[in-house]
């Protein structure tokens, strides 16, 4: 018998979304699951019960038989405490949960000896960015939010020349440039808005441009990146600096945008009530922080509020009203993430469920396993955007890393260091002992000499690898040293059988050989190397 | 001129030679470093001319050769096209192994310098080493030259047993070794270094006919690493620290070398050089999933609209971009772009082409400025926020299942993420796999679009259509 995945209506108050939808479902039946859907469960997304069993889904009326007979169950928002109840025991559930805001419902589900993937645990690295629903629902939130500035907010994007007279654009300042910020920018430019962003993490600011926004720095040396691509809490100097940047923006811009948040932590207060006073009249703040406190003093959470005639936009559900686009995106996420259960062998079409905790995504994702809680997962093994990156200069190491070498051969296992130590030691032991002092003196010569190439030789960049090879190789005709002293060696007369003749020739040969190689060598490097211009 | 001012003039060429080396670090330097390597082999040759070694009687030999050999290189690398740099240096390596070779036969074969006891037995080795590294360098610098150009085919031949094989001729080589040691005249060691040169020239070709093409910019730095060792040997040879200075400077670069392009593919030395792709215990490319789903192919009028409306495009070339010689026709369009205020950009990857840096001299010779030729790992965090990533013959370097499918033959390469971009362009001539004989998901994906063809025409007539 096949797995069921059941997926109830969303009872959250004024949420619109639905975990999946009808092209979604397909696909999962192809992957050997069977599907129900609530009835009326889509209603909110604009699909109706007859889409989803046109694509092979059951409609069931009943919500407690749903949520009784699924195997696993897709929701949007973190089950409530009636919906834990409804939960079969050991059921599985996939769904936001956010586990550091609510311990609490943890141990619910963890007492009715449940499976739970939180949807907003996935780690961040690159593999995992196809079920990163987190992403999904902030690049809609962040378009969402300019539609919302756009609809408050009494004039045009674009600037333009009519006959009715001269429009000027409107200005946008969005803060936070993470995928919501970068989605408001982008939407925003196309809109026809001149568009600014800032962000404690520096090195957004080529994103930011190539989303059509100019990147406003804050004149203050602090790097802010944290753990795994995100924000972190900045220094008392650089809040400073950042105010007045905020309060200069304030006077010029018409609309705010605000996404700034630290996980775990309330939204910091970047928007004072003395700023909101200096904007103009009409202007709009849409406060995408709402949900955790909001950026703005003034922002009442799921209200939009008329403070010093500005607009204060504080809608805490902004994906949820692209209702249909929010769950297609949701629901593909969720799919992927079946895909990656299916190959790890988490689920199995004999119907066991046993999520593979090797899996680094898997395994940041589960935060509830057959009723033992496994959050927080330990560390992720990778950034997103590793810190030594942005600063390449800072140390040698570093450097080399950005280079494309990933550090070179330092990193190398301790073992295998032992191992290349060990055969060393055990080669000059060797030579140590029988080798006469005329070779040792060669050989000290030839060790170091290796040592000063492979010092030099990791500083070269990529790109000049071919002409390195190329002199390099031309270099190497210094063994035309070799057959010059053989040519006509001022002889002491003792060998008096030497074979002239022959000698003669083969260093003769020789000579042309490297000749070729000395002066082509050098020649075609020259040619090379001239090509290369700024 | 006296013998100390012979061995200071070789301390002044060593330091060139490493300033040479050292000045390739960034292109600014670069010119500066390739003249420092002039005036070293130019300050190290006339010290030996003029040297006590060398008697008047040799000049005009000496002389004649040069010139020759000068004349027959200036030709060669003022005519040689860019897309053969792979094949000129393979076969400049092989010179370096064949002279090797000569100096190690003349050197044994001269008596005017005496040894005795251990000091001979060294001596004796010292010249079996040389000519065998040289005589390996010869023949599989030839073969790589061969493939190279074409004249043999690219793919691995795999001899059966091949390993046991190379056991076997490497216990024959240590076993005639033996026997030239202990020779008693110098006619009687004649069979031995015969026999070894024969088994090391075949030693060579065996080893390099057993390495796929994709595996070539390892082969070719590995070469040049030999032709090094093969200096350096001589050096020993002949008591000279300069030669051992430069020629382990050269093999130490070209081990350094192959052991980055060889990171860049996530693949052991060792298994490389055993040679034959996927042999190495990535035997079931069958057991990786088969990718599934269908192709996009555009035309070149849709490609031109696509690049004219995206604002930042990355564009990743590889051999088919040598191969069609289509560098110019890139450059032309990018050109075009930039002008457009598209951000235009090159990612390479390490191995892309046939050796070492091969895409990035080709943009180079085209005029593309160095400073938006980008590597791997400063542009793959960009791709999401890019509009257009086209691929211009290149396969196993831009290919989803190194980093998604772990049963891959080329599972934890490091690959360019061209299908994070908004659209991806393949241009291809067909939908034949690449080296490494694995499909490319890359090719299914739903934002991605293939430009049959080839890429030189087809990128002609995208150039037509941009600026239509």
């Amino acid at each position: 018998m096949s797995l069921l995945i059941g997926v109830p209506k969303e009872v959250f108050p004024g949420e619109r979304r639905v975990a999946t939808v009808p092209e979604v479902v397909e696909k999962l039946i192809k992957q050997g699951f069977r599907v129900a859907v609530e009835t009326g469960a889509g209603d909110t997304a604009s699909i109706s019960d007859d889409a989803y069993r046109a694509a092979g889904a059951e409609i069931v009326a009943d919500r407690a038989a749903l949520w009784a007979t699924s195997d696993i169950v897709f929701k949007v928002r973190s089950p409530n405490s009636e919906e834990v109840g409804l939960l079969r025991e050991g059921g599985t559930v996939v769904s936001f949960i956010w586990p550091a805001q609510n311990p609490e419902l943890l141990q619910q589900l963890a007492a009715r000896k449940a499976t739970v993937l939180a949807m907003d645990s996935v780690p961040r690295i690159s593999r995992a960015q196809k079920l990163d629903a987190l992403s999904s629902m902030s690049n809609i939130a962040g378009y969402r939010a300019v539609v919302e500035a756009a609809h408050e907010f009494g004039r045009f994007f674009a600037g333009s020349i009519t006959a009715a007279g001269k429009v000027p654009p409107a200005k946008v300042f969005v803060i936070g440039a993470g995928v919501a910020g970068l989605a408001a920018i982008g939407t925003a430019a196309n809109l026809g808005a001149i568009v600014r962003a800032n962000d404690t993490r520096s090195e957004v600011a080529d994103q930011v441009k190539s989303m059509g926004g100019e990147f406003v720095p804050v004149d203050y040396v602090e790097e802010g990146a944290g753990v795994g691509g995100y924000a972190k809490v900045m220094s008392e100097g650089f809040q400073k600096a950042q105010r007045e940047v905020f309060a200069k923006q304030a006077r010029e811009v018409d609309i705010i945008i605000t996404t700034a948040l630290i996980p775990g932590k309330p939204a910091p207060k970047l928007i004072t009530e003395e700023m909101v006073r200096s904007m103009k009249q009409g202007s709009v703040i849409v406060d995408m922080a709402a949900e955790q406190g909001g950026n703005c003093e003034l922002t009442e959470p799921g209200k939009v509020v008329v403070r010093h005639g500005v607009t204060i936009v504080g809608h805490k559900d902004l994906p949820s009203r692209l209702s249909k686009q929010a769950s297609t995106l949701y629901a593909t996420n969720l799919f992927r993430l079946m895909e990656d259960m299916v190959k790890t062998k988490s689920v199995t079409p004999e119907g066991v469920i046993d999520v593979d905790m090797d899996d680094e995504v898997l395994r940041g994702t589960t935060v509830v396993k057959a009723g033992s809680v496994t959050w927080p997962p330990p560390a992720p093994k990778l950034s997103a955007a590793p810190p030594q990156a942005a600063k390449p200069a800072a140390v040698p190491v570093a450097k080399k890393s950005a280079s494309g070498h990933g550090g070179g051969g330092e990193q190398m296992p301790a073992k295998s260091l032992a191992i290349l130590f060990g055969v060393g030691a055990l080669l000059f032991a060797f030579v140590g002992a029988y080798a006469p002092a005329s070779f040792l003196s060669h050989f000290t010569v030839f060790v170091l000499a290796c040592f000063v190439g492979y010092m030099v030789i990791w500083n070269v960049t990529p790109a000049l690898h071919t002409p390195l090879m190329s002199v390099t190789n031309a270099i190497s005709s210094i063994i035309a040293i070799g057959a010059l002293v053989q040519i006509a060696p001022p002889l002491a007369g003792a060998g008096a059988d030497r074979p002239d003749g022959w000698i003669l020739g083969l260093a003769a040969v020789g000579l042309v050989l490297t000749a070729i190689n000395m002066f082509g060598g050098f020649a075609v490097t020259r040619r090379m190397l001239a090509m290369f211009r700024k | 001129m006296s013998a100390s001012l012979a061995s200071v003039s070789y301390i002044a060429a060593t330091i060139l030679f490493i300033l040479s080396l050292g000045g390739l670090s960034n292109p600014e330097t670069a010119r500066r470093g390739n003249l420092y390597g002039i005036i070293g082999m130019a300050i190290a040759v006339l010290a030996t001319i003029f040297g006590p070694r060398v008697t008047m009687a040799g000049i005009p030999w000496i002389v004649g050769t040069m010139v020759v050999g000068g004349a027959i290189g200036l030709y060669a690398a003022r005519t040689v096209q860019m897309t053969q740099m792979p094949e000129l240096v393979a076969l400049m390596h092989s010179l370096v192994g064949l002279a090797a070779c000569l100096v190690g036969y003349a050197s044994y074969v001269d008596t005017s310098i005496q040894f005795t006891g251990a000091e001979k037995a060294i001596h004796e080795i010292e010249i079996y080493i040389g000519i065998l590294i040289g005589a390996v360098t010869f023949s599989g610098s030839v073969i790589a030259f061969g493939k190279l150009s074409g004249k043999i085919s690219g793919k691995p031949l795999l001899l059966p047993a091949r390993h046991w094989i190379n056991l076997v001729l490497l216990l024959l080589v240590i076993w005639y070794g033996r026997e030239f040691v202990n020779a008693h005249s110098i006619a009687a060691g004649y069979l031995p270094l015969a026999v070894m040169t024969v088994i090391a020239l075949l030693f060579g070709i065996h080893m390099v006919m057993a390495i796929g093409g994709a595996d070539m910019p390892v082969v070719v730095s590995m070469l040049n690493s030999y032709s090094g060792w093969a200096a350096a040997a001589t050096g020993f040879m002949l008591s000279n620290d300069l030669l051992i200075v430069t020629g382990a400077l050269v093999g130490s670069s070209g081990a350094i070398l192959s052991y980055i392009m060889c990171r860049a593919m996530n693949r052991n030395f060792i298994s490389v050089i055993a040679g034959g792709f996927g042999t190495g215990g990535g035997t079931a490319p069958a057991a990786g999933a088969q990718p599934a789903g269908e192709v996009t192919p555009v035309s070149s009028i849709e490609t031109a609209e696509l690049l004219r409306e995206a604002k930042s495009v990355i564009i990743v070339p590889g051999y088919g971009m040598a191969v069609a010689q289509a560098q110019h026709t890139v450059y032309e369009i990018t050109k075009l772009l930039r002008e457009k205020g598209v951000n235009v950009r090159f990612g390479i990857h390490p191995v892309a082409g046939r050796m070492p840096g091969h895409m990035n001299v080709l943009l180079a010779e085209a005029k593309v400025p160095y400073d938006i030729v980008l590597e791997m790992d400063e542009l793959n965090d960009d791709f999401p926020a890019t509009d257009v990533a086209m691929v211009i013959g290149a396969n196993d370097i831009v290919n989803p299942s190194a980093q998604d499918d772990p049963g891959s033959p080329i599972a934890g390469m490091p690959v360019l993420e061209v299908w994070k971009a908004k659209t991806s362009i393949v241009m291809k001539r067909s939908m034949a796999s690449g080296y490494a004989g694995v499909d490319n998901p890359l090719f299914y994906k739903d934002n991605n679009r293939m430009l049959f063809g080839d890429a030189k025409k087809m990128l002609d007539e995208v150039l037509v259509a941009l600026k239509s």
